[in-house]
């Protein structure tokens, strides 16, 4: 048995910290708690983007958490509560799956992720490979939960949880992207929030609600 | 100096017609910033002629012969795009389903998503071409719901939703093809994403790690070309959202995402020395090209039936790419421009009928010929060009690629023929009634401007009768860079 690192340890338990997060958005249907969720879970990112940074002495790597910390846990939850508000839109309405089947489709799923991931896991020389599969297993989850809910406000937040795991996925490989890369990404998700925010008011104003099944009459033969 | 002038255009004239807003001459504007982007283009590919491949920007960007070409065929179709909505958009106005707000929104956003298109092709940094390509989703969403019909928010959710999972797994695809290429070319600074840097190194890469972020990147970037089953968006957006934005999308956007996908290819296939990368796109291109033309049937809004004829062209290209080798993929580069030209200018045409008939449905279309002979013919010949008849361009390319087919994947030819068939079947029965159908409406006093339609399909024509040797030495040599067996 080889002894870890005390930093070892707190980067995993980080990266548990993020599948457990996953599994809990899974299950939640308040969206308020939803958003809640998802700022925490940028929190936590931005822990472990300080810790390799602090380990690794990456200057960038501070600059990146400085940018989750800000976009992720202060400014795109905040703005994503003021358009629950605005919208008044606090429950998701029963997901197409039931909560106990979600849950083993997730655990089949975070299965299958760490055999996609072995192949990286080998390759990379990373302190933080071992996160690999939990990165790949947050990316799948989140994609697990944009297919089972109706609302639009949820497919979002899992949108969102999406992008922090191919994030992380990022950082655990390779100690995150070149930073041109990184602001990027990071101005694309701002903008991407801000045009749903626009959207959002749109279809309710069409509809008034926010539920998508609104949202199926386009099909192939009417 | 020319590339400065080429991505700064577009974001300039995207600023100033944020700021004027509803000012009557915005359309005028919009065009006269596209006619500097072509002219910026134009310079660009005279010194791509003169000196060669360029390494521009600390080799943030690079100009080769694969995608100047893009390049001026995006600027070009943007300008004429940009003369067409000109009158076109002015019409929607009258009638009501806009607000000079909303115009607003429209040019400054046109504007933006040409600039979000150079940029993804000219750029040399992996990484920054996904960035682009997001950019050209969102930059477009808005476009695609500004009428705010029910119809066109569930389209613009859809393309949003679909196009933003698909673009987070290319995400995922480009961080590991970093992952792979850090290990050789080492982390220090921003090498490991540059193009030119990987291609220089592929043959070192990683495989198993390079197959998987292939797989990632072909259906993050597919999603955007339309490859069946990740197609779904495509009819919509197209169908939904105002007819000039139909235009660009299907002649330019889809043309930028295969592109991506191509410099990928080249990539892997370097690094596996192995058939995956090819069988791939030949899977995928067939597919599409076969449901995409048995779905053509189905189809009653106009500008459907021709988003799923793009899906059907877009597979055609992809399969040439993926039997690779210079004629093949000569043929998939000639088959993207000629298909670019054309279904642009049948959006063009469509969107006339619709908006002087009133509907989409084609049952109601009827006798274009009688009301408006210029709309009526350009529909009929663009539909013919389309449908590969000789002598347009579009038969050229697909007669090229069934040869090629013919050779090298003996099997995929019978079901290449009998897709054309179909499709050929499918559009040329719906398109007839259209034009030469019986109708009691009455001719139209002033025939609608047209002149980018039978611009577009007299190249296309040019283009099948005889391609000028540089524009063959061109894609002679982007052919040779895209390489394959």
């Amino acid at each position: 048995m080889t002894h870890l690192s005390l930093y070892q340890q707190l980067l995993d338990a980080c990266a548990a910290l993020l599948l457990l997060l996953s599994f809990a958005m899974l299950s939640q249907r308040r969206v308020v708690t939803l958003v809640n969720l998802y700022a925490v879970q940028g929190a936590v990112l931005a822990a472990a983007t300080l810790l390799l940074a602090w380990r690794t002495g990456e200057g960038h790597l501070y600059l990146s958490a400085a940018l989750t910390l800000a976009l992720k846990v202060a400014f795109l939850p905040w703005l994503l509560h003021r358009l629950i508000r605005r919208l008044e839109v606090y429950w998701d309405t029963e997901p197409l799956l039931n909560v106990s089947g979600t849950m083993l489709a997730g655990l089949v799923i975070v299965v299958f992720a760490f055999a996609l991931a072995q192949p990286i896991t080998r390759l990379t020389s990373t302190a933080t490979r071992s996160a690999i599969g939990i990165a790949v297993s947050v990316v799948l989850l989140a994609f697990l939960m944009m297919i089972t809910r109706r609302k639009a406000m949820s497919q979002v937040v899992g949108f969102l949880s999406m992008e922090n795991g191919v994030f992380f996925g990022a950082m655990s490989a390779s100690y995150g992207m070149p930073m041109v890369v990184e602001l990027g990404v990071a101005l694309d998700v701002l903008v991407a929030v801000l045009v749903l925010g626009v959207f959002f008011f749109q279809i309710r104003e069409r509809f008034e609600s926010l539920d998508l099944h609104h949202l199926e009459s386009l099909k192939e033969h009417e | 100096m020319e590339l400065l002038l080429l991505l700064t255009l577009p974001i300039a004239g995207a600023a100033v017609l944020g700021l004027i807003g509803a000012d009557r001459r915005a359309p005028e504007i919009n065009a006269l910033f596209s006619l500097g982007t072509l002219l910026a283009a134009c310079a660009l590919v005279v010194r791509v002629i003169r000196h060669g491949d360029l390494l521009l920007g600390e080799e943030q960007f690079f100009i080769d012969p694969f995608n100047v070409f893009l390049v001026a065929l995006t600027a070009f179709v943007g300008l004429t795009t940009a003369l067409f909505s000109r009158p076109y958009m002015r019409v929607e106005l009258e009638h009501g389903r806009l607000s000079s707000g909303r115009l607003r929104l429209y040019h400054s956003m046109y504007q933006l998503f040409m600039f979000t298109m150079l940029l993804a092709l000219t750029t040399n940094n992996m990484g920054l071409m996904w960035v682009a390509m997001e950019g050209a989703t969102l930059s477009t969403v808005l476009l695609v719901t500004l009428y705010r019909t029910p119809g066109s928010l569930e389209a613009g959710w859809k393309y949003f939703i679909l196009c933003g999972v698909g673009i987070a797994q290319a995400l995922f695809g480009t961080i590991l093809l970093y992952v792979a290429a850090e290990k050789v070319l080492g982390a220090q600074g921003m090498t490991a994403l540059l193009w030119t840097h990987l291609d220089a190194v592929k043959a070192q890469l990683e495989p198993t790690v390079l197959t998987l972020a292939f797989v990632f990147l072909l259906i993050g970037y597919g999603t955007k070309v339309g490859l069946v089953p990740l197609h779904s968006w495509l009819p919509d957006a197209h169908a939904e959202g105002p007819t000039p934005i139909s235009a660009v999308l299907s002649g330019l956007l889809l043309n930028v995402a295969l592109y991506a996908v191509v410099r990928s290819k080249v990539l892997v296939e370097g690094s596996l020395h192995s058939e995956l990368p090819s069988m791939m796109l030949m899977g995928f291109g067939l597919l599409s090209v076969v449901l995409a033309s048995l779905l053509l049937w189905r189809q009653r809004d106009i500008k459907r039936l021709f988003a799923y004829s793009s899906i059907e062209h877009m597979g055609i290209a992809t399969f040439a790419f993926g039997m690779g080798g210079p004629i093949a993929n000569f043929a998939a580069l000639l088959h993207m421009t000629v298909h670019s030209l054309t279904k642009s200018s049948i959006f063009f045409t469509a969107g006339h009928a619709a908006q002087k008939t009133g509907t989409q449905l084609m049952e109601h279309i009827r006798g274009l010929i009688t009301l408006s002979p210029t709309v009526g013919w350009g529909l009929m010949l663009g539909s013919l060009a389309i449908l590969g008849v000789p002598p347009f361009g579009v038969f050229t390319s697909e007669f090229l690629i069934l040869t090629t087919a013919m050779r090298t994947q003996p099997w995929a030819t019978p079901i290449l023929l009998a897709a054309l068939a179909v499709a050929f079947a499918a559009i040329f029965s719906k398109v007839q009634p259209m034009v030469f159908g019986e109708t009691s409406g009455r001719r139209l006093p002033h025939p609608p401007a047209l002149l980018p339609v039978f611009a577009h399909l007299a190249i296309v024509l040019l283009l099948g009768l005889y391609i000028p040797p540089y524009l063959a030495d061109w894609y002679r040599a982007a052919a040779h860079l895209i390489g394959g067996p």
